[in-house]
């Protein structure tokens, strides 16, 4: 019975060919040199050949380590204090040519901490990738729950017989279609640290009692402006697939459920919500891979700045790769990245699977 | 406690009329159906006693209670879907219990009243299995299960068994009777199949077109149907209608003749029949009694199709006219194509209705 395939073999490779041999070299090619370039010392333009070098740039990109320092002491043994701070030894005595701690060489403070008397400081080998780590983490864990959950609110709403209802389906929809890039602009406007909308709506809000912030110019709102606007665009994507999710759950059973008794919210918690299992797994992985993937919003608005604040995986590998032109670093941070998602992607389809 | 009684009740969608006035009773353990063909109004009808669909005018009470405005929930009835309606993620346990769980039922209570619904629809093996490892006749049983443990003064039906296959229905329909009588409720069944409206009513109700065409018992109906719609619904093989021509109207009794039919004097039930007018007469097949002489026989026609089912022939008969006719023989009877066939049959059980307009 394979015959079948036999026969249109030579027909069916033909018709397909094209196809294959595009996602060959567009997808699997690429995806294949990047695990092979994550391993060498290969740069965007050189004279010099590619070397194998292992694990390296993972080192480079991944090394932490911790040092644990006691406090400095003056002669009698009691803890050097300045301007009110216990003082401890600098740590380029460990991480500059110290031969007792080879491990540490090129090392730089990430963060640090008290434990006792004792600090222990935590060193990486690449303190701005490790900070695009936890702002793309950041990222992501305020935006998975937020869209989701604001997107099935959105859909929730949308899902009613009403006159003119589309129009608001199409009013939610309608960041969707714009550029992701399109609004990032539009938003550097909105959140413009002098005349910006937003500063002048709180503004005129609270009688002037809200100074003027700088959104994408303060470290500590830059994140966050960035994460809402996000969130904003993409929210209505989501809507339409709660919304598809929602329109496959029988009428029948809402009819059941309100014969039982059961209030809105006892039958969103019985009927609607296990209704939507499988959507909430599809939306839940999608935000998340998109949010991993998060680039466009911070090259447009801020570049990773300021002070490092929205640093990102995929900003940091784009700059490595094209920017410093070593697309070695870069490919190895994509593969991470790959691993990364990968790893939350199985978690999440087996934390949310059907118990039997 | 739950007699039931629509008073005038109506409702349209826009300039649409869907139910166009009815008046119906139902006594507290009655079990009433509403029966008729598809879009007679018959399940909107249902929905509007459940609460599912608002009412346009006219009055509902169940009980002493006026319920036209109440939600659902406050109006004390539980119903049974055709597509069963139970909840896909939940076990039939939880299924069961769904109502009890909704008003915040201690466990002992639920697993109590849970286990009572178990055992008199026998599916106690069933409890913690899913929906998705349940037969349809399991689900309906779930379905019907979870309309009980709440002890509603009303059930409601709306056609239970027209998703299960012959044998099934036939079992679940002798289910829902032993039901009935078990618990003395107040039920009120939807379907469209005139079988199940025979054998599980004590009233029914037949609707056409949004409106009440006749109620009461169903051998009331079927012996004493006030139409030709009524008579024709009822029965099966259905009710034949002879297209005739008055010949004398005398009092009380009608003779009319056609075509097929030599003249035969019926008493007439109701309507104005004068001499050279045209009626109809209607004879169910299983009245008609094959004559062993030709000549001797009331009505005639040639055998087209003969359908042997063992007890009884359905015999398709072309009339001298050119109409057609179904007869039901009781017994097994070997009959040949085109030979030619006559009828008689008791005057008195025919029933005579004004002709079909035009």
């Amino acid at each position: 019975m394979a015959s079948r395939f036999q026969h249109s073999n030579r027909a069916g490779w033909l018709m397909a060919g094209p196809a294959a041999a595009l996602i060959g070299l567009f997808i699997i090619v690429p995806f294949a040199l990047a695990i092979v370039f994550s391993f060498t010392n290969q740069r965007l333009i050189s004279p010099n050949p590619a070397e194998f070098i292992g694990l390296d740039n993972y080192r480079q990109l991944l090394g932490v380590a911790t040092l644990t320092l006691a406090p400095e002491t003056d002669a009698a043994g009691a803890p050097v204090v300045e301007n009110g701070e216990v003082q401890y030894p600098a740590l380029r005595g460990y991480t500059r040519n110290n031969p007792d701690y080879p491990g540490l060489r090129g090392m730089r403070e990430w963060f640090s901490f008290d434990w006792g008397d004792n600090r222990t400081f935590v060193l990486a080998r690449d303190v701005v990738f490790m900070t695009a780590i936890v702002n793309t983490f950041i990222f992501v864990l305020v935006v998975a729950p937020v869209q989701g959950g604001l997107a099935l609110g959105l859909a929730l709403l949308i899902n009613q017989k009403l006159r003119g209802i589309n129009v608001f389906r199409a009013i939610y929809f309608m960041p969707v279609v714009v550029s992701i890039v399109v609004v990032s602009l539009l938003w550097r406007f909105i959140y413009d640290g002098n005349s910006g909308l937003l500063n002048n709506l709180l503004g005129f809000l609270s009688f002037g009692f809200i100074p003027p912030v700088d959104w994408l110019g303060n470290p500590s709102t830059a994140l966050g402006a960035i994460i809402a606007m996000s969130i904003w665009q993409a929210v209505g994507f989501h809507m339409v697939i709660w919304l598809s999710g929602l329109q496959t759950i029988s009428p029948t059973l809402y009819e059941a459920a309100a014969l039982e008794g059961a209030s809105k919210w006892q039958t969103f918690r019985h009927v609607t919500w296990p209704g939507l299992r499988n959507t909430a797994v599809l939306v839940l992985i999608v935000i998340t891979m998109q949010a991993f993937a998060l680039f466009a919003q911070i090259d447009v608005t801020t570049r990773g700045g300021p002070l490092d604040s929205t640093q990102t995986i995929v900003f940091q590998a784009v700059q490595r790769g094209y920017g410093k032109q070593d697309i070695s670093g870069g490919s190895a941070i994509s593969v991470i990245l790959f691993v990364i998602v990968l790893a939350i992607s199985l978690t999440q389809r087996w934390l949310t699977r059907e118990k039997r | 406690m739950a007699r039931i009684s629509l008073k005038d009740v109506r409702k349209s969608y826009g300039s649409t009329d869907v139910i166009r006035g009815v008046d119906i009773e139902i006594e507290d353990g009655e079990f009433a159906v509403f029966v008729g063909p598809s879009g007679c109004g018959k399940s909107t009808l249902l929905r509007m006693v459940a609460g599912l669909e608002d009412i346009t005018s006219g009055t509902l009470s169940i009980g002493d209670r006026v319920v036209n405005d109440l939600p659902p929930k406050d109006r004390k009835v539980a119903m049974v879907f055709q597509s069963y309606a139970i909840f896909p993620h939940m076990t039939v346990r939880e299924n069961v219990a769904f109502g009890l769980t909704i008003a915040g039922a201690s466990k002992a209570e639920k697993d109590a009243k849970v286990a009572e619904a178990a055992r008199i629809l026998q599916m106690e093996p069933l409890l913690d299995r899913r929906p998705s490892q349940l037969s349809g006749g399991q689900r309906q049983r779930v379905a019907i299960g979870r309309a009980i443990v709440r002890k509603p003064e009303v059930f409601l039906f709306d056609e239970p068994l027209s998703n299960l296959d012959a044998a099934l229905r036939m079992d679940m329909r002798m289910e829902i009777s032993k039901l009935h009588k078990q618990l003395g409720t107040t039920m009120i069944y939807v379907t469209h199949d005139q079988v199940e409206a025979m054998t599980l009513a004590d009233k029914i109700v037949v609707l056409k077109g949004g409106e009440v065409q006749q109620i009461g018992a169903p051998m009331e109906l079927y012996h004493h149907p006030v139409n030709a719609f009524v008579a024709g619904f009822l029965g099966s093989p259905s009710m034949n209608f002879l297209d005739v021509e008055v010949v004398e109207a005398n009092g009380d009794a009608v003779t009319v003749r056609n075509g097929a039919l030599d003249p035969v004097t019926v008493s007439r039930a109701s309507g104005d029949y004068v001499a050279g007018g045209r009626a109809l007469l209607g004879i169910r097949p299983q009245y008609l009694v094959p004559a062993a002489d030709e000549a001797a026989s009331a009505l005639h026609g040639t055998v087209g199709l003969a359908e042997r089912l063992g007890t009884e022939t359905i015999v398709d008969v072309a009339l001298k006219d050119g109409k057609s006719l179904i007869a039901a023989l009781s017994q097994d009877a070997i009959l040949e194509m085109g030979a030619p066939i006559g009828f008689t049959f008791d005057p008195a059980k025919c029933h005579l209705f004004a002709a079909r307009s035009a």
